[in-house]
């Protein structure tokens, strides 16, 4: 499959994705909303967790959508959507312990929900009241992280840090398709190989890196590369809520026991654009965009708890009536998050006292007093 | 191991460096050392020699061969609670990490709200002088001392080598920490039980009435070379060792001015947008009524450091510095 395809970059390679669906993908349910068997994974939850996840799909979704129409409304600067990738964040999420430690891109809104991390967080580096803000260690969940591939080394350092002090939890670092053609990313598969460290490096193949596609990042598929750095990497359907969260789960709990990190490629589509200020018209196919509409890791959820009875009309409304609530509560608290003071941008710079913060922050302030009341 | 700190010993400043990290080492568990070839060989030139045998290998790392890694890893182990020392095996190879430097360790503590801390001490041997290929003699301190949120300093002798490496280890804030590798072999005498000088400080290291030199690292020794060849023509000058970078310290610095009424900044690293040009125009803001000529600064040329075969002429010596004096008193 590799072999065949023309030079990178070549017309006909756009058609054959480098990461098609194929035999190598975990799946435990199909995109009709039926299980099916998988030899090394498996998945078996009570209908109240089948539930869950679906609730946890639907309301991640619509805290994504208030992003954007909060970013349209003028009330956030940017926004990256992570339309599609609900199957791939929750489960992902909902595989993690509280002991556990999620190091995320800028995407990673839905995994941020499953830590329990306040949706209102999220907005303040969009809004650009702050950039980032909230404390990592109260929910074990780091700061979103811009420079694409930096946090998978800050994830290693933590693991290694986690397995020094022998503590019963495991790292997982977020990343996407693009990002592994980052150094960082390369030398955490290093870093993370050669210490064994417990960390599970969760990549979110959603097919383009801004305008990218996978053609321009690698000709071999993503999750092979993990045996070149001495540790599994698997493919997993990135829709499928269920098999990310199996897979993540035995992937974490495998780290956690001492063997080591971990490759997991959740293979999945970003339906809409990358952020708020791009434009997938300009480059790609709107029929690719239809194919993977019908793959929708929210619409199979439901299906499956149709068909199995798990779930009735009352409670599919209840999960809408919420996500209403969730959504009205974040626009209302992030409209009255308030523009920081100018001389906050001194403050937190440095742990102990700094000369020229203290002498600037005294000058500017000053001068920035100086206009008080004159508007 | 404990009767290292006891007594009054001659060193040269790598051994202080040792020293200072084997204190570190011992006194908080959360200490690491981080980097390449710093275990068995104990660093290309030998900083941590010995420390990994006595400290064991999950202490004393050699890492892979990837500076970005050695820095971002640092970045996780210090959210995790641990004080990692990362060693930059020459000047020349810190640019892979960075980006995890001035975008990572830099801005972390201000991202979290100052909810978290980045106990990170990043060493770089640094400058030229000993003769090596090229990537080995740079002096990059300037694009660290740019960004905020780092905090940098150059020791210029064992004694300060000693103290402010356990002075940087227990800073709260990211140090990246600066050793002139032409003087790792100076030597001087070590009392361990003595009061450290603070670290942020600069250092009136000769005094003197006509002109004041203001240097650090490898060339506060040349400085002094000066100062003490221009005494016997006649002209006083005081010395000046800035240690610290970022913040720099320039009280010292101008009350030497307003006594002088003449500055000399001398680096090892270009003119152009170098540590002089900072020190030049705020002692131009604060002393100019004080000042008998311009801030003159002695420095490389804005090219590439050379084949080495001709870093002599390259690098600021005695005589550009005592030519730099004169010039000053020609106004
Ligand atoms: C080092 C770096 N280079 C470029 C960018 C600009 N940029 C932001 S996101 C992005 C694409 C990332 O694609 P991918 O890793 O696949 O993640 P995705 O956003 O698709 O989830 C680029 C180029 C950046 N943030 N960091």
């Amino acid at each position: 499959m590799v072999t065949s395809r023309k030079g990178a970059g070549g017309k006909t390679a756009a058609k054959k994705k480098a990461g098609a669906a194929g035999p190598d993908l975990v799946q435990l349910l199909t995109p009709e909303g039926d299980l099916v068997e998988h030899p090394d994974y498996s998945i078996d939850l009570t209908p109240e967790e089948y539930r869950g996840l679906y609730r946890d799909m639907v309301l991640v979704r619509r805290i994504d959508a208030e992003g954007t129409a909060l970013q349209r409304q003028g009330q956030l600067g940017l926004w990256a959507p992570l339309l599609g990738q609900e199957a791939a964040q929750v489960g992902s999420g909902r595989a993690q312990t509280a002991e556990d430690f999620a190091f995320p891109t800028y995407r990673e809104h839905g995994v941020a929900w499953c830590r329990d991390v306040d949706p209102v967080n999220l907005l303040g580096m969009f809004r650009g009241v702050n950039n980032g803000g909230w404390d990592p260690n109260e929910k074990n969940f780091a700061l979103y992280t811009i420079v694409i591939g930096s946090q998978t080394l800050h994830a290693t350092g933590y693991a290694m840090g986690m397995q020094r002090d022998g503590r019963e939890a495991a790292v997982i670092a977020y990343f996407g398709d693009g990002a592994s053609s980052q150094g960082d990313v390369n030398e955490a598969f290093v870093f993370a190989s050669v210490n064994n460290a417990p960390v599970v490096f969760f990549c979110q193949n959603n097919q383009w890196a801004i305008s990218e596609p996978n053609e321009r990042q690698f000709r071999v598929p993503l999750y092979q590369r993990a045996a070149g750095f001495g540790f599994p990497g698997v493919r997993v359907d990135g829709n499928d809520v269920l098999a990310c969260l199996a897979v993540t789960k035995a992937a974490l709990e495998r780290a956690r026991t001492g063997n080591g990190p971990m490759l997991v490629e959740a293979f999945t589509y970003r339906m809409g654009a990358h952020t708020t200020s791009d434009d997938p018209t300009r480059y790609r196919d709107s029929d690719e965009l239809e194919e993977w509409k019908a793959k929708d890791p929210i619409l199979r959820m439901r299906a499956f708890l149709e068909k199995n009875k798990y779930a009735d009309e009352a409670f599919f409304k209840d999960v809408d009536t919420e996500a209403d609530t969730v959504a009205a509560d974040i626009r209302e608290r992030c409209v009255s998050m308030p523009d920081p003071k100018p001389i906050s941008i001194f403050d937190h710079v440095y742990a102990e006292p700094h000369p020229l913060m203290d002498e600037e922050r005294a000058e500017y302030g000053a001068y920035w007093e100086s206009f008080e009341g004159a508007h | 191991m404990s009767d290292s700190t006891s007594k009054t010993q001659q060193i040269s400043l790598g051994k202080g460096l040792n020293l200072g990290l084997r204190r570190a080492l011992e006194d908080d568990p959360k200490v690491l050392l981080m980097g390449e070839d710093i275990g068995k060989l104990g660093g290309v030139f030998r900083v941590t020699d010995g420390l990994q045998k006595d400290f064991g290998d999950s202490r004393v790392i050699d890492t892979p061969l990837a500076e970005s890694g050695i820095v971002g890893t640092a970045v996780g182990l210090a959210l995790s609670g641990y004080r990692p020392v990362v060693e930059i095996q020459f000047d020349g190879f810190v640019y892979p990490a960075f980006d995890q430097i001035v975008t990572q360790v830099a801005k972390m503590r201000a991202r979290a709200l100052g909810k978290v801390s980045m106990p990170i001490v990043i060493r770089i041997p640094f400058g030229g002088g000993i003769g090596a290929v090229e990537h080995h003699s740079e002096s990059p301190e300037a694009y660290f001392a740019m960004t905020a949120g780092l905090r940098v300093v150059a020791a210029s002798n064992p004694v300060d080598a000693y103290w402010m490496i356990q002075q940087a280890i227990a800073s709260d804030d990211p140090v990246v920490f600066f050793e002139p590798k032409r003087r790792y072999w100076d030597k001087a005498e070590l009392d361990p039980t003595a009061t450290p000088y603070p670290l942020y400080a600069s250092r009136v290291v000769r005094e003197g009435t006509d002109a004041t030199l203001v240097a650090y690292g490898p060339m506060v020794k040349t400085c002094l070379e000066a100062a003490a060849a221009a005494a016997e023509e006649g002209r006083s000058l005081e010395v000046i060792d800035l240690r610290t970078l970022s913040p720099l310290d320039l009280e010292p610095v101008y009350a030497s001015v307003r006594k002088t009424g003449r500055l000399i900044t001398v680096h090892e690293a270009s003119v152009f947008m170098g540590m002089g040009a900072e020190v030049a125009a705020k002692v131009t803001e604060k002393c100019f009524y004080s000042l008998e000529a311009p801030v003159l600064r002695v420095g490389a040329p804005h090219t590439p450091y050379p084949p080495s075969r001709v870093e002599e002429e390259f690098l600021p010596d005695l005589d550009r510095v005592l030519d730099a004096v004169d010039r000053a008193f020609a106004y």
